[in-house]
């Protein structure tokens, strides 16, 4: 699945986007987020409190509940502060 | 419509053109938001807007299409920059015409609040510190769900 990030999420990972293959016992967004917190110092950073982390899947809003397919475009960031 | 954009605009050519032919239009309100040059007390130099594209296009599209459900609008422009820009300029420009005040004034208000926490754009303000993201604020949510919980200024203004 391709992953993309934005603003500080971005910032503390260190890449705009990426493609990743998860292991298989992860099935939601929230499993995806607590999977990318291992990935190394950058991800632990960007996703310390996942509670503020907005989610978008195929540019939809999602919740962590939200269950994943292998084609997904998964968008992370912060809070939109636009306007 | 909607306008994502790096590039200015010009608030009376726009108007002009989202009226042009449309003399059924009584009236139109607009916000015009600008970058400031204090945040927190600090001054800013500039700010770069992030977002999403693509998205962001899309999210817009749904914020307009549920003000024309709510208020019976003749016209809406959201005009929204991206990129690197300094203290004075244009950011967003947000437009809803109708034959009514109460609709055009109550529509463009939803409009603005809808899009601050429903579009994904991202404010990086940079001042002598360096540069900071900056961070939602809760009054914001509140002001977007003050239209979800209570519809009925939406209603009063609705033909029956």
């Amino acid at each position: 699945m391709k992953l993309l990030y934005f603003a500080w999420v971005r910032q503390r990972i260190g890449i705009a986007e990426e493609e990743v293959t998860p292991p298989a016992n992860v099935a939601t967004l929230g499993d995806l987020v607590e999977w990318l917190k291992g990935r190394g110092p950058g991800y632990a950073a960007a996703f310390a409190n996942p509670g503020v982390i907005k989610a978008a899947v195929n540019q939809e809003f999602s919740r962590p509940d939200r269950r994943l397919s292998p084609g997904d475009e998964i968008a992370l960031f912060p809070p939109m502060t636009g306007g | 419509m909607i306008r994502v954009q790096a590039e200015d605009f010009d608030v009376g050519d726009e108007i002009d053109r989202l009226t042009s032919g449309r003399t059924h239009i009584g009236g139109i309100a607009t916000f015009l938001g600008l970058v400031r040059d204090m945040a927190k007390g600090r001054p800013v130099t500039a700010m770069t807007l992030e977002h999403f594209p693509g998205m962001t296009e899309k999210e817009l599209a749904k914020i307009e299409v549920e003000a024309q459900e709510r208020w019976p609008l003749d016209a809406t422009l959201i005009i929204h920059r991206y990129g690197r820009l300094a203290p004075g300029d244009r950011i967003v420009f947000v437009a809803a015409a109708s034959a009514h005040r109460e609709a055009a004034f109550e529509a463009c208000m939803f409009l603005v609040d809808y899009l601050k926490t429903r579009a994904p754009f991202w404010k990086l303000e940079e001042g002598a510190a360096g540069a900071e993201w900056v961070e939602a604020r809760e009054s914001d949510d509140l002001a977007r769900a003050r239209w979800e919980a209570d519809s009925s200024l939406a209603k009063r203004v609705r033909p029956a």
